[in-house]
């Protein structure tokens, strides 16, 4: 029997407290050099893609910029069109926000990466709208969070129609004839509505996969018909079997009534993992990266967001605090993809209290228990076992993985859990397609 | 180096309308990254100072104002310039990558990351080309602003209120945006201090807090300062207004004079223009603009542009001097122009490959025998090349 088959992807860890910066082997953040690291691991390990995220605004807490974590990135499209020199057949996935863009722009740089890469582009749409990162651009944060979805959509059909304004067998380029264009009216397109206004002739002839592959990663009821409707890809935060299965079946549910068939979308959820000799060694290792990414100072500042007011007075080795969250307007941080929100303030502040009583745990314990994620931990067959397991039971079609560690956090994964999937029949033990959609089995 | 600095201005297949229909010429793979790699390594095999890359936010036209696709028999689609220089950059080492963008309708921000990065990926030899876009067919593309009628002629006169003015000076707190975003992160802000458990210093990031008529922008930036702290930055200027910003805000002016007491006046005219900016004290390139025909006699180059001419049923004009002849003619003209205070030239290749060859295989030596270009780099830096220092940031304390 043909075993279901894995997709991995690579995250270049971002601007969060899981990528480890004070550890020996971490390396430089924004020198190119990293990039083609991470990469170039990727491709050797045959994944389908490399995915990097945005930040188009550093991130405040207290009213100062956030300077616990790392900080920095570079630009997603002149990033990964460099990463096309060093690469050969590995996606090139790059989130861009259509909230302080126009389509026009984005899809004449998305329709040059995939020419510039020979059909390795994708693009994972997200929107804002946020006024504190609009402060960096001429729109502003003018948007209304029940808009999102639909501003994004049309955004993403509009920049579609500019894709499938060339058809690709127009140019001719007869030296002989003089004839450059078969069909003059090449790139010609109208579109007006309420969100763009606007016509023309789009300039970038069909590229190599026609439009790049298209991600997304939203979970809410708008989110999941949006990604039903239109996505190739989607990057789902469930891991697990129960919530991982129950993700899957839903979203894949919603694509008959789209007139599409569950192949054409492809669900990967976020992992990071924790390798070791045996499962215990891994399980130590695990505990360290814990204390890395939680310090005494990350996990204050944390606490900060639930309680909603400076705690800096509190020492991390110390109990909570016995005062209540301030409720009210919640101000403290600003700038998070995704600022932890918490409903009911007072009953987590309970909750964690008897938590840290029953354990006897201080803040940064408490911390690392409540919020470090380790989605797989154990030796290369543990871990394998558990992704080929994952799969197979339709709980994913695959994972994006986020090593902690940059740029080579992803090494031992590449040259341990990797083969062993290969051996399994569960992952391709070369490429069989030159684009990403061949990868990802879409074309 | 006492000659000038040499740069080459890449479009398509080269300046000419018919180039594309030259032997040799590749139009079919004008969209593919190998024609660019190929073609940005003969300029750099020629140690040649910079490439610049053109675009636009519309199909290509043959003049300015005409109407973009109308025109048949010309190439039609292109590539964004930036993602080209980047696609090229791990793929060259020395000579610098220059692309063009559109600032009419971009937004900053996103620009000034792009050519840091750019900067990144090059390892220092990122420069930006500045362009406004004044075309209904460009707005049409964004609907989102109406200008008034865009009018070259308004371009001689700075004193006077018109759209076109009013393009330029946004263009000019565009370029103000860039460079302030590219200091907004000190060069040592990243400490990585583990007792503090701090990854940057924040007292080294810096809100610009930029407020002009036409956007405000808060910063700091999201990418680190780059590692030439500022790329230069450069535009093309053909009258009184674009002198004025590229005195105003560049490092390098491209100009279009037709002889050498054009070139003397033009001269002239940025040099006040750079005083009356506050600039004197600053280098500020002057590089003359030519378009080349070149060819082993001066009537095999008359020869084979005639037949160029031929092809596309019109004699071939252009906003900059368009010079016919052998690589040692055009040696003696730039080194002519030169002593008229141009500091560099950015040659524009009539076709592509013939005459970006007879200026990395022909001119080249030609020069070096006359002890007026490089033999090697000197520098691993656009700046280095250019002979520009790495700026202090002006956020830094002192």
């Amino acid at each position: 029997m043909t075993r279901k088959q894995i997709h991995l992807a690579a995250h270049f860890p971002g601007v969060n407290n899981t990528t480890v910066w004070s550890d020996p082997a971490a390396g430089s953040h924004i020198e190119f050099s990293s990039f083609v690291k991470l990469a170039q691991t990727a491709e050797r390990a045959k994944f389908d893609f490399f995915f990097l995220a945005e930040g188009l605004r550093l991130r405040e807490q207290n009213g100062e910029i956030y300077d616990l974590d790392v900080v920095g990135r570079p630009d997603t499209f002149t990033v990964l069109s460099a990463l096309a020199a060093v690469t050969e057949r590995l996606g090139l996935a790059g989130t861009i926000n259509s909230t302080f863009n126009e389509p026009f722009e984005v899809a004449r740089q998305f329709a040059s990466l995939d020419h510039l890469s020979a059909g390795r582009a994708a693009w994972n749409v997200v929107t804002s709208w946020d006024a504190f990162t609009g402060e960096n651009f001429r729109r502003g944060g003018f948007l209304p969070q029940d808009q999102r979805y639909e501003r994004a959509e049309t955004f993403l059909r509009t920049a579609w129609e500019l894709f499938d304004s060339w058809h690709g067998d127009e140019i001719a380029a007869d030296a002989g004839s003089g004839v450059f264009l078969r069909d003059s009216s090449a790139g010609a397109f109208a579109h007006h509505d309420a969100h763009f206004d606007i016509e023309g002739r789009f300039p970038v002839p069909r590229s190599p996969q026609g439009r790049p592959v298209i991600i997304q990663a939203g979970d809410s009821e708008e989110g999941r018909e949006f990604a039903a409707s239109t996505a190739d890809a989607i990057f789902s935060r469930y891991g697990t079997l129960e919530a991982g299965q129950a993700f899957y079946s839903d979203v894949k549910g919603r694509l008959t009534k789209y007139g599409r068939t569950p192949e054409q979308l492809v669900i990967l959820p976020a992992a990071t993992f924790v390798l070791g000799d045996t499962d215990a060694d891994a399980h130590e290792r695990a505990h360290v990266i814990r204390r890395q990414q939680v310090s005494g100072q990350t996990a204050i500042k944390f606490l900060e967001q639930l309680w909603n007011t400076d705690l800096s007075a509190y020492d991390p080795d110390g109990p909570l605090p016995a005062t209540d969250p301030v409720l009210g307007d919640h101000t403290i941080a600003r700038g998070r993809a995704s600022v932890r929100m918490y409903r009911d303030p007072l009953a987590t502040a309970k909750e964690w209290r008897q938590l840290a009583e029953a354990k006897n745990l201080s803040i940064r314990e408490l911390m690392i228990e409540v919020t470090a994620r380790q989605t797989f931990i154990g030796s290369a067959t543990t871990v394998a076992d558990a992704i080929d397991e994952l799969v197979q039971a339709d709980a994913s079609d695959g994972f994006i993985l986020v090593p902690h560690v940059t740029p080579g956090g992803l090494d031992e994964f590449a040259d341990t859990v990797v083969p062993l999937l290969q051996e399994r029949g569960s992952f391709r033990s070369e490429y069989t397609g030159t684009t990403l959609r061949d990868h990802l089995g879409l074309s | 180096m006492t000659g000038p600095r040499i740069a080459v201005a890449l479009d398509g297949a080269g300046w000419h309308p018919a180039a594309w229909r030259e032997p040799g010429a590749r139009p079919g793979e004008l969209l593919t990254a190998g024609y660019w790699t190929d073609v940005v390594r003969e300029a750099e095999a020629g140690k040649l100072d910079f490439v610049t890359l053109e675009d636009s936010l519309a199909l290509q036209t043959v003049n300015y104002l005409d109407r973009p696709g109308e025109r048949d028999g010309i190439v039609q689609g292109r590539l964004d310039a930036v993602l080209i220089a980047a696609r090229v950059a791990p793929l060259t080492s020395h000579i610098g990558l220059v692309p063009t963008a559109v600032v009419t309708h971009t937004e900053p921000f996103h620009l000034s990351k792009a050519i840091a990065t750019l900067d990144y990926v090059s390892t220092g030899r990122a420069g930006v080309r500045v362009q406004v876009a004044g075309r209904a067919e460009d707005n049409r593309h964004f609907g989102r602003r109406e200008f008034g009628e865009f009018r070259l002629e308004d371009s001689a006169e700075p004193g006077r209120p018109s759209p076109l003015r009013d393009l330029f000076d946004e263009a000019a707190d565009y370029v103000e945006v860039l460079r302030r975003l590219w200091d907004s992160w000190e060069d040592d802000a990243e400490i990585r201090d583990v007792a503090t458990g701090r990854f940057v210093d924040r007292e080294k990031l810096h809100y610009i807090d930029f407020e002009g008529r036409w956007f405000s922008v808060k910063g700091p930036s999201i990418t680190p300062r780059p590692p030439q702290g500022q790329p230069p930055v450069t535009a093309l200027a053909h009258a009184a207004v674009p002198y004025r910003l590229a005195a105003r805000s560049a490092d390098v002016v491209y100009v279009t004079p037709s002889d050498r007491a054009q070139a003397a006046s033009i001269v002239a005219e940025v040099r006040d223009e750079q005083e009356l900016a506050g600039r004197g004290a600053e280098t500020l390139h002057v590089f003359g603009d030519v378009v080349v025909f070149l060819g082993e006699t001066e009537q095999a180059a008359a020869d084979r542009k005639a037949r160029l001419d031929e092809l596309s049923g019109e004699e071939y004009s252009s906003d900059a001097h368009v010079f016919t002849g052998t690589p040692a003619g055009l040696a003696d003209l730039l080194l002519d122009w030169q002593g008229a205070g141009l500091s560099g030239f950015r040659l524009r290749p009539g076709a592509v490959p013939h005459d970006l060859t007879a200026i990395t295989r022909g001119l080249v030596p030609e020069l070096r025998g006359r002890g007026a270009f490089r033999t090697e780099y000197e520098a691993s830096t656009l700046r280095g090349l250019l002979g520009l220092a790495r700026p202090a940031n002006r956020y830094a304390a002192v």
